[in-house]
């Protein structure tokens, strides 16, 4: 695909390249505290703030509870907001992620992906955002430096959108994605101004009987985020369900109209397969790992091995439809996970993609594989011998074990 | 005569297989795991009987290179874990080994709970101005106009007095000394292991690689410097004007008294109850 603008290359890591699209995107407000692998985020934003080179109001808060109650704030008073966060920052997160969602605050986040304590673990895996998953907010996992550049800048159209108006995460694989330099193409400023454009508001009816923007403003007074027992509290829940649903088209949109400024597309923004029209066989991953994962393909196919991927780039809203179309036709699939459900049977990404494969009409087998926790390394020749194994599976036509371990010694 | 000694003398207060440590060349962090160490030792402390708790920071290393029984925290964490251990188990010493920001930006809150009630814990604050392992980004005892990565221009946020926070809140024995003062500083934590009630120690440290040299302080002693031109002894003197500025640093003992500890009181009012309900 052609880009219909000229762009700049710069060499920029995970966490740079969301740094510099933050700061193309005029964002009003960043509030933040500091954790590795994030840190590189906010220092390189503190620098656009200190040179003049944005308008933001920049809050150092003293941790990322209150990092994240400032961006709602903020977000709730009509702000373009912005934050990230990793592993314990994002957990002590937690009772705020709710309310940004409950509030339908579109605050966007970067996570650079690592590992939670104990024990202490400051490394590349995706348990942070996992066991956020139904913290509702819309969760995007990037690949490469360019597409975290990419997703970023995407994420405040989507977060925004009337028909969504939910938190976004963008999660990038701490230190592979978070600290490796890659060259990443940069639109101009002016282009991702106009396409980031400014907050839209839908109209609320107040408790005066005035309509007005949703949004915190003196001159229509009303109150965000009050009781609601149980005559509503369950409405505003489905209500934020049926965002979701609309997400799933909107970031579909969203990407396409990105992917014409910029001649970059990710699958249809939702999913990204990878040779997998015509594979028999075929891994599902989520993050950096796809990109060893299709080099691998790469060989097996020059060997005439019929090997697939399907990355899933956007988890929440999980798009069902589309991994059950993707996948139904293949004979195996292995479904990699860099996170824990303990006693579940396997990882949250394995879960999901039994799920939406249940409705379809030929079950292709499927096996789990846990990988790379607390930023152990996976190898080629690791990813090898999965779709070996799958190549068995498929041969006995029955997976003896539904949960493996890669690289683990026992 | 010389004699010949196979191990270093202090060597059983430190974990070896830890070695060697993540702390920076120049660091202040080693000088306060020294001093503690000389107090454990001349007080012939039973180490059976301490435990050391650390949060996430430089200094929060301290928990795994001690040789006791340890535990390191989530980030804030410390007082809040040390809190458990000390009710547990009041018959142990609990002391918590923390980073300025680890105590008071994200586990503020623990601190002066801590203080109010008057829990039989004991508190080493490295206070080196900033967040080390991550960088050095300001944080709430950063001083004003200081240059840290996320203050370029220099810090407009007012930093905390800590021994006038400690002491407002209610901790019963309170100092503040810098590396420089290495004696008054192992006589200090003496005391610390000694008192009951919630004791609390600030040790202004030198931070070189990450804090001084943005600071027009290059070196370890550069800082020192600073310190040693800087330092007044002022025993007692009101906390509240116990300054840390460039000219002026205010050490000494601002605090030393007795009151009920948390853990007295509660075991004294468990017995009331059992006695009323004639247990
Ligand atoms: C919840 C959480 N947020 C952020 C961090 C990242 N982090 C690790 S250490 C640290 C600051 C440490 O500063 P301080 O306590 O002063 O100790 P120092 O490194 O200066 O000794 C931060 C912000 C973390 N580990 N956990
Ligand atoms: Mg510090």
């Amino acid at each position: 695909m052609k880009s219909a603008v000229e762009q700049k290359i710069l060499a920029l890591n995970g966490d740079e390249a969301v740094a510099y699209a933050v700061k193309q995107s005029d964002v009003d407000v960043v509030a933040a505290y500091p954790i590795t692998p994030q840190t590189i985020i906010v220092e390189r934003f503190s620098e656009y703030v200190a040179n003049g080179e944005v308008e933001t109001a920049f809050v150092c808060t003293e941790s990322e509870h209150s990092a994240l109650t400032a961006c709602l704030a903020a977000s709730l008073a009509g702000a373009r907001t912005f934050t990230a966060s990793a592993s314990a920052g994002l957990a002590l997160m937690h009772e705020i992620l709710f309310v940004t969602s409950g509030c339908r605050a579109p605050v966007v986040m970067a996570i650079a992906n690592r590992a939670l304590s104990a024990p202490i673990n400051i490394h590349g895996d995706q348990s942070d955002t996992m066991a956020q998953r139904d913290s509702g907010w819309i969760q995007i996992y990037a690949e490469n430096a360019q597409e975290v550049y990419d997703s970023i800048i995407q994420a405040f159209r989507i977060a925004e959108h009337p028909d969504v108006l939910l938190p976004t995460i963008v999660g990038l694989d701490g230190f592979t994605l978070s600290h490796s330099v890659e060259n990443v193409n940069a639109l101009p400023d002016e282009e991702v101004k106009k396409f980031v454009g400014t907050r839209r508001f839908p109209n609320a009816l107040t408790h005066e009987g005035k309509t007005a923007p949703l949004k915190l403003d003196p001159d229509y007074p009303m109150t965000l985020g009050p009781l609601a027992f149980p005559n509503y509290y369950f409405e505003f829940k489905r209500q934020q369900e049926e965002a979701m649903k609309n997400a799933l088209s909107v970031i579909k949109q969203v990407h396409d109209e990105y992917a014409r400024i910029s001649g970059r597309r990710y699958g249809d923004g939702l999913l990204e397969p990878y040779k997998l029209e015509d594979a028999e066989i075929a891994i599902v991953c989520v993050g950096s790992t796809a990109g060893t994962v299709k080099t691998v393909i790469d060989d097996l196919r020059t060997e005439g091995v019929k090997a697939g991927l399907l990355r899933i780039r956007t988890f929440r809203p999980l798009p069902v439809q589309g991994i059950r179309e993707a996948l139904e036709h293949v004979k195996a699939v292995a479904v990699m996970d860099r996170s824990m459900s303990f006693g579940g049977q396997g990882g949250a990404v394995f879960h999901e993609v039994r799920h939406a494969l249940y409705d379809s009409s030929k079950h292709p087998l499927t096996v789990n594989y846990i990988y790379g926790l607390g930023g152990r390394d996976t190898s080629p020749s690791q990813i090898r011998e999965i779709y070996t194994d799958l190549q068995e599976i498929v041969k006995k036509n029955r997976v003896e074990e539904p949960v493996k371990y890669v690289g683990l010694r026992e | 005569m010389t004699e010949v000694v196979e191990q270093h003398p202090f060597a059983k207060y430190l974990r070896e297989a830890m070695m060697p440590h993540i702390w920076c060349t120049g660091c202040g962090n080693g000088i306060i795991l020294n001093a503690f160490v000389h107090a454990l030792d001349e007080l012939q402390i039973d180490l059976d009987k301490l435990v050391v708790v650390s949060g996430i920071g430089c200094i929060g290393r301290t928990a795994g290179y001690t040789n006791v029984d340890s535990f390191h925290t989530t980030h804030g964490r410390p007082i809040a874990f040390a809190t458990g251990v000390k009710l547990a188990n009041p018959e142990l010493e609990v002391v918590v080994i923390s980073g300025d920001g680890d105590l008071f930006a994200i586990g503020g809150n623990h601190f002066i709970h801590a203080a109010r009630r008057n829990i039989g814990i004991k508190v080493i604050c490295a206070n080196n101005f900033n967040y080390g392992m991550t960088g050095g980004q300001f944080g709430p005892t950063t001083p004003l106009k200081a240059s840290t990565p996320t203050t370029p221009y220099g810090n407009i946020e007012h930093p905390f007095n800590l021994v006038h926070l400690a002491a407002a809140s209610g901790a019963t024995y309170v100092a503040r000394w810098t590396t420089l003062h290495v004696r008054m500083l192992t006589a200090s934590i003496k005391k610390l292991l000694q008192r009951k009630g919630f004791s609390f120690i600030e040790v202004v440290s030198q931070c070189p690689e990450i804090f001084g040299r943005r600071n027009k302080m290059r070196t370890a002693l550069e800082m020192m410097e600073w310190f040693k031109k800087a330092a007044v002894i002022a025993n007692f003197s009101d906390p509240a004007k116990a300054e840390i500025t460039p000219e002026k640093i205010v050490v000494g003992e601002f605090l030393d008294l007795e009151k009920p500890t948390f853990e007295e009181l509660l075991r004294e009012k468990m017995n009331e109850i059992s006695k009323e309900n004639g247990e």
